[in-house]
């Protein structure tokens, strides 16, 4: 082994650090695309899965003063997908919503569908739930069926919705917009239904002015 | 680390120590962390053993080659460095490999820097030997900590489950135990194999000592 | 409660989601050091003040590397500033408190290796924490390790007295206690749901 003097030291650490930092260059670069892509394919799944009809999409992003553009990789806010048809008909939007559930926060994709102006779908893409209880959500055919035709109605000035989405205790369903919890995981469902209010809250009120626009853009 | 002697004869004990005498986790209780926390199903066990396993050679390798020209003095620091530049790799090619996969290690992947097994090999075997028998060396501890991995995954996937790989294994009507796939479950699970092989080690003690008495009475 | 608020984000990493028990983090020293709780609590201190100092310099090198976009360079760049304010805690310790530092020493240089401190810091950026939340977060993940590390001392005390089956001996005992362990950590879960 060398001596320990100082110089000999930086002299290895410079080297060793040069040389690591080489080799994570080349790997962040050589694997960037496969990873973009990888993210890209896992978002098309979704969104084309939760819009009924869609074989297509595009994606838009609502930035923080309020415009909808379309999504570019540098820009930053909330992101809304568009899915068409194969006649280039839009079939409806898509968002994403998060809650804090029982054990960690709770992240869906729901569809809206400006036909009915409801939600027609929701898909869990996140959550660390308890196995066997909170992920009934995901499971169990009731509850999921709650999101085949959910009220979500902009109010009169079109800046909230009118009838916000509430949880309400197993089996006391009675509005459409109100989503019937599962008995034994009432806060993993609540942790659903919060997200997509939230959600639907700030999103519908910007996208619904301006429906022609996305129907316009074509994938 | 005694048994690794200063020559560089590879032989087969250089390999297979770290898949059974020295395994990594039932035996030295090295790189917990992971071994608790990723395993709930087989194929998060698969894929953190094959990640760490990659980030043992590729550093053992290095470690070794510069063996000669590290001062004692920053050591440890260039250990670190050379393991964390491996772990960044890691973590790109699971991000580009499967998303899916990536999601299900969390951070863990990144954590990996902090398992003491990986310091442990490059202080002990690598920083003493040549290239090819480190690699040998950190290949059989990394099979070893894959192997260990794949006996909680399995197990805990068996129970908490009901399935193996994904595939399910009983029928509709199977209840599943879910604390296992829980963190409690980890810590039982591990505990569970550790009895077996304590009992096994006793057992084999005690026919030795049952065959030497009596061969003693004869 | 709000998901965000330092309040939540602190008790959260205590007991919902406590470092060692419910994330699995630091569990070598947890299993190592635990034997007694005189070695215990200076260890579960010094483990903590790492963290703080280690999440404070986290933060803002993670707002530097954000700043020149070169995020690849994260997680090698956050280790060796864990390894270095381990060091610089050493040498100030041993400058400033003499006896703390006979107290603590030698269990400093483990703490680079605990998993729980590099998690911390990527953990907080992960979730994106303000400056505020990061410090609540890792002073709320050092107070789950210390309260994670006295509960198991204090048990795994009484236990040596306890006549147990030979085959369980050692650290099969402690994982099982530590798993009866975590299993009353499960409790705290849905603490902060609505």
């Amino acid at each position: 082994m060398s001596g320990n003097t100082s110089t000999s030291m930086i002299v290895t650490l410079g080297f060793v650090t040069a040389l690591s930092g080489f080799l994570i260059v080349t790997a962040y670069q050589t694997t960037k695309p496969a990873i973009e892509e990888n993210k890209r394919l896992r978002i098309q799944q979704t969104v084309l899965e939760v819009i009924k009809g869609a074989t297509a999409y595009k994606p838009f992003v609502i930035t923080a003063n309020g415009d909808l553009l379309e999504a570019t990789p540098d820009l930053k806010g909330t992101n809304v997908y568009a899915g068409y048809d194969a006649q280039g008909k839009l079939m409806g939007l898509a968002a994403e919503g998060r809650a804090q559930g029982y054990s960690g926060s709770v992240e869906t994709i729901y569809a809206y569908s400006p036909a009915c102006e409801c939600i027609t779908g929701v898909k869990v893409i996140k959550q660390t739930e308890t196995p066997g209880l909170g992920d009934k959500v995901i499971t169990n055919k009731d509850f999921v069926a709650n999101f085949e035709k959910l009220d979500a109605k902009l109010d009169a000035a079109g800046k909230a919705l009118a009838n916000a989405i509430v949880t309400v205790k197993h089996g006391s369903k009675k509005n459409p917009w109100e989503v019937d919890a599962i008995s034994g995981a009432t806060i993993s469902s609540r942790a659903i239904a919060k997200g997509l209010n939230g959600s639907a809250q700030e999103v519908l009120p910007k996208v619904v002015p301006l429906l022609s626009t996305i129907e316009g853009a074509k994938p | 680390m005694s048994l690794i002697k200063q020559d560089d004869t590879i032989t087969v004990d250089t390999f297979m120590e770290g898949i059974w005498r020295e395994n990594p986790v039932f035996v030295m209780m090295l790189g917990m962390c992971p071994t608790l926390a990723v395993t709930t199903s087989a194929i998060n066990a698969l894929g953190m053993g094959a990640a760490t396993t990659f980030v043992l050679i590729a550093s053992s390798l290095l470690v070794s080659l510069f063996r000669n020209l590290i001062p004692a003095g920053v050591r440890i620091a260039t250990y670190i460095v050379i393991i964390a530049t491996f772990v960044t790799l890691v973590d790109y090619i699971m991000q580009a490999y499967s998303q899916a996969l990536y999601a299900a290690m969390g951070a863990f992947i990144q954590l990996i820097v902090v398992n003491c097994i990986i310091l442990g090999r490059a202080e002990a075997c690598a920083s003493r030997n040549k290239p090819l028998k480190s690699m040998v060396n950190a290949a059989g501890m990394g099979l070893g900590f894959t192997l260990a991995l794949l006996c909680l995954g399995g197990v805990r996937e068996i129970l908490g489950n009901g399935s193996l790989f994904g595939l399910p294994l009983f029928g509709e009507h199977f209840q599943p135990w879910v604390i296992m796939v829980l963190p409690a479950g980890g810590f039982l699970v591990l505990a569970g194999w550790l009895i077996l092989f304590e009992w096994l080690k006793l057992r084999k003690q005690g026919r030795s000592q049952q065959v030497g008495g009596a061969v003693h009475e004869h | 409660m709000n998901t965000d608020s330092v309040t939540f984000i602190f008790f959260n990493s205590v007991l919902a989601n406590n470092f060692v028990l419910a994330m699995f983090l630091g569990l070598c020293p947890f299993l190592g050091v635990s034997g007694k709780l005189n070695t215990a609590v200076p260890m579960g201190l010094a483990t903590t003040f790492v963290m703080l100092v280690s999440s404070i310099c986290a933060y803002f090198l993670n707002e530097l590397l954000v700043a020149f976009n070169i995020e690849y360079l994260r997680l090698i760049s956050y280790i060796v500033v864990i390894a270095s304010s381990v060091q610089l805690v050493e040498m100030a310790m041993k400058k400033l408190s003499p006896a703390l530092f006979r107290a603590l020493g030698i269990f400093l240089p483990l703490i680079t290796t605990n998993c729980a401190v590099l998690g911390v810091a990527l953990f907080q950026t992960s979730r994106e924490y303000d400056f505020v939340q990061s410090v609540a977060f890792a002073g709320g993940a050092g107070t789950g390790f210390i309260l994670a590390l006295v509960l198991m001392a204090g048990l795994r005390e009484r236990l040596a007295l306890a006549k147990v089956p030979s085959v369980t001996q050692g650290a099969a005992l402690s994982l099982m206690i530590g798993a009866l362990l975590s299993m009353a950590f499960m409790g705290f879960a849905g603490l902060g749901a609505e």
